[in-house]
């Protein structure tokens, strides 16, 4: 074991090395502050630019921490701001713009193309907001032996199909609750209903406008089926996130599970699943709805981003290092933490559902500044309808007052 | 004690106060009059991995010209306290003039956010208060009348759920309570129905956040009573066994009442600890079913990413004033008390 971690190490280093010396790191003594989320390809990232550009670097530093969306526009507002870099996502990249907190890439861009082909740039009315590296999105996760048991011979496609699998399932005195989603009070369940909701074809505001439009037709489709479907979840479903999620799927007491694509590596590896859970987990793209063609997800990019209250040097450096990580060895060598969009990527096993969903064509989540407000409205007013206290029109109706007050507040609408 | 010295005395504990509480509160109830600044949106297209799309954006100049025009925001009176999110005073009208019957208009109110959270932070107010005060008295007395040897091990034990930070204890209690766990699977078998669950149902999990919150508090009038129990004087006692008082009536007529202002005190500290009510709400995921006053100011600063400061100081200012409301009957007993005491 020592020895095999040893080999490694030396590897590492050795790529380390190499790297170093091909990395182009941009001025030299400059200041790195990087503030991240934390999963294992934020960390590969992260770790490859340290590893590459700590050395020319005047200071290099990181925070992980799940808490980096409440805190990243507060750290970022001060002159100069407390972070050169957020790594950030759709939805904390309009966070930050709603805010003019980080800066246009297009110089940088230039300079340091090597590793940035087009589709990775995060494009705004022409300037580049973003560099972004890997995608997630929800999908559908699937139990083979136990759908074979219940006689359903193929991976459920569509929403339709996942009920009548779960019915079956049922049925045939396997599990009474053969269901998971993340539905959890607050942005779990919001986001829940924002997937099977685009599968719809569903539009959330107005074109151009911020004036809602999820009291509609499609809205109370989408609430129909996620009423169909918590009838087979468990009856926690309101407390459940992906941890939970995750713990019930890797302790064989679920089926089929609607889960973020960054859950099936840790799943589909032995350590930590029951036995039988992760040789039959399945893999495959997020089910379409209601005869459409839209598979019901959001699919997400995880980016750079360099925040605007810094000088341009360090400003310059950060991005260099970033970049300099972005590379086909990076990827290699990190090859199942994330669905990479970056060259040399191998999707195997665990990236199957997130591929599929992305080829499938599902919409990325949006990218509206006043969306954070009804994703908020609509996590608190949804459950009194799942709870089974209010109609599908009530609670859309509700979500659509409860935003209003708030975006008038927050000066989206009058 | 003359007043110029007195006022020496009170100084740098009132400049303290002054500084970390009186000008907060007042910073606070400034921000709550006011709403954000228009937010500039101009269409934009937005192009990445997943192909372009029309959208919007702010414009971040226009946007940042109106906030250097007023940097406090838009003013907005008391608009944000009547608003949807909190009194919401035109939805209670139409609910009152729209429905027919009492419990239809309870319906609607208690699905506005702010009478839904006040009416379970009242509920947990009104029950765990008195429990917590009974139940901290009768373990006081228990303990008191323990052999000398038993006494230190069972202060020691009663005391322990105040030494568990409030957080965790409340994840311990969540996780036992869960359908693989201890208490879960227990009442699950107890009750013979597998899919029975204490965080799906509305009423099961208000019992759950009363329960524990009895639990957490329960050492802190306790300690204070049995405090106050050493300072019973033997002699009335003696006398009222002399006359011939039974246990319960020694307890009643002479315990209760030395113990009287400690009562006031606790009964003060409880009230403005439960309508605080937080963490339990957290912790056990209680979202669905149970809000609270400061979870909603906690939801507001959090959960869309840019705060609402404005909401978030309305429903503060509304919690100070429900504090000061549950207060002054104790309030006025107290200096009722200290007056009959000087003079």
């Amino acid at each position: 074991m020592l020895s095999k971690r040893l080999a490694a190490a030396s590897l590492v280093s050795g790529l380390m090395c190499s790297s170093a010396f091909a990395a182009d790191c941009g001025p030299e003594g400059q200041s790195i502050r990087i503030l991240a989320s934390d999963f294992p390809a934020i960390r590969a990232v992260v770790d490859q630019a340290r590893a590459n550009c700590a050395e020319s670097a005047a200071e290099f530093s990181v925070n992980h921490t799940t808490e980096a969306r409440q805190m990243m526009n507060a750290a970022l507002t001060p002159n100069p701001a407390e972070y050169s870099s957020v790594i950030l996502a759709n939805s904390t990249l309009t966070q930050l713009m709603n805010d003019g907190l980080v800066r246009p890439l297009n110089d940088l861009v230039e300079k340091y193309e090597d590793n940035i082909p087009e589709h990775l740039r995060i494009t705004i009315d022409g300037d580049v907001m973003a560099v972004a590296f890997m995608a997630n999105s929800q999908h559908l996760f699937s139990r083979q032996d136990i759908l074979q048991q219940a006689g359903v011979d193929s991976i459920p496609a569509t929403y339709e199909e996942v009920l009548a699998a779960a019915e079956k399932i049922r049925s045939a005195g396997v599990m009474e609750h053969p269901l998971v989603m993340n539905l959890q009070t607050g942005w779990s369940l919001a986001e829940a209903f924002n997937t099977i909701y685009l599968g719809h074809d569903g539009e959330f505001f107005e074109s151009g406008s911020a004036e809602p439009s999820v009291s509609s037709e499609e809205g109370i489709a989408t609430l129909q089926t996620m009423k169909a479907l918590v009838e087979y979840a468990h009856p926690d479903h309101l407390t459940h996130a992906s941890n939970e999620t995750q713990g019930l799927w890797e302790s064989g007491q679920a089926a089929l599970g609607i889960m973020w694509g960054s859950r099936g590596a840790p799943i589909l590896e032995e350590e930590g699943s029951a036995e039988a859970v992760a040789s039959n987990t399945v893999l495959s793209a997020a089910p379409t709805v209601g005869g459409g063609s839209t598979p019901s997800a959001t699919l997400w990019w995880d980016g750079i981003s360099i925040a605007a209250n810094v000088p341009d040097e360090d400003a310059e450096a950060t991005f260099a290092a970033l970049v300099s990580a972005l590379t086909p060895e990076m990827v290699a060598e990190n090859n199942d933490d994330a669905v990479w969009m970056i060259d040399g990527f191998e999707p195997g096993p665990a990236a199957a559902g997130v591929t599929a969903t992305m080829q499938g064509g599902a919409r990325p989540y949006p990218m509206i500044p006043q969306m954070a407000l009804l994703h908020a409205a609509l996590g608190s007013e949804l459950t009194d309808f799942l709870k089974g206290n209010e109609s599908a029109e009530k609670a859309l109706a509700d979500v659509e007052n409860a935003y209003r007050t708030s975006a008038r507040e927050a000066g989206f609408i009058n | 004690m003359k007043h110029r010295t007195f006022f020496w005395f009170i100084l740098p504990t009132l400049s303290a106060m002054i500084l970390f509480i009186a000008l907060p509160i007042v910073s606070v109830a400034i921000q709550s009059l006011f709403v954000e600044n228009e937010q500039v949106l101009v269409v934009s297209e937005n192009c990445g991995p997943f192909g372009c799309t029309s959208t919007t954006k702010v414009d971040a100049e226009a946007t940042a010209q109106l906030q250097e025009e007023q940097p406090l925001g838009q003013f907005n009176g008391l608009g944000t306290y009547l608003n949807r999110s909190h009194l919401a005073f035109a939805e209670v009208g139409e609910a009152w003039r729209g429905t027919d019957t009492l419990g239809e208009f309870w319906g609607q109110v208690s699905n506005l956010p702010f009478y839904r959270a006040l009416f379970f932070t009242l509920t947990y107010t009104a029950v765990v208060t008195p429990v917590v005060i009974v139940l901290g008295l009768a373990i006081a007395v228990g303990v008191n009348n323990l052999p000398r040897l038993l006494k230190g091990p069972s202060i020691f034990i009663s005391l322990l759920p105040f030494l568990v930070t409030p957080l965790v204890g409340a994840l311990i209690l969540f996780w036992m309570v869960d359908g693989d766990g201890v208490i879960g699977a227990t009442i699950q078998s107890v009750f013979d129905d597998p899919t029975l669950s204490l965080k799906a149902s509305t009423a099961l999990t208000w019992t759950m956040l009363i329960v524990y919150g009895v639990w957490h508090t329960l050492p802190f009038s306790f300690i204070t009573f049995y405090a106050g129990l050493q300072t019973v004087p033997e002699d009335t006692m003696e006398a009222a066994k002399i006359d011939g008082a039974s246990k319960w009536q020694r307890m009643i007529h002479v315990v209760v009442p030395h113990l009287a202002p400690l009562m006031s005190f606790v009964t003060l500290m409880l009230l403005m600890d439960n309508f605080r009510v937080f963490e339990p709400i957290v912790s056990f995921k209680a979202e669905a079913h149970a809000t609270s006053l400061s979870w909603i100011i906690y939801n507001d600063l959090r959960e869309s990413g840019n705060p609402l400061y404005g909401s978030a100081g309305a429903t503060s200012m509304l919690t100070i004033i429900g504090v000061v409301i549950l207060l002054t009957p104790v309030l006025i007993r107290t200096w009722r008390d200290f007056n009959r005491k000087a003079h």
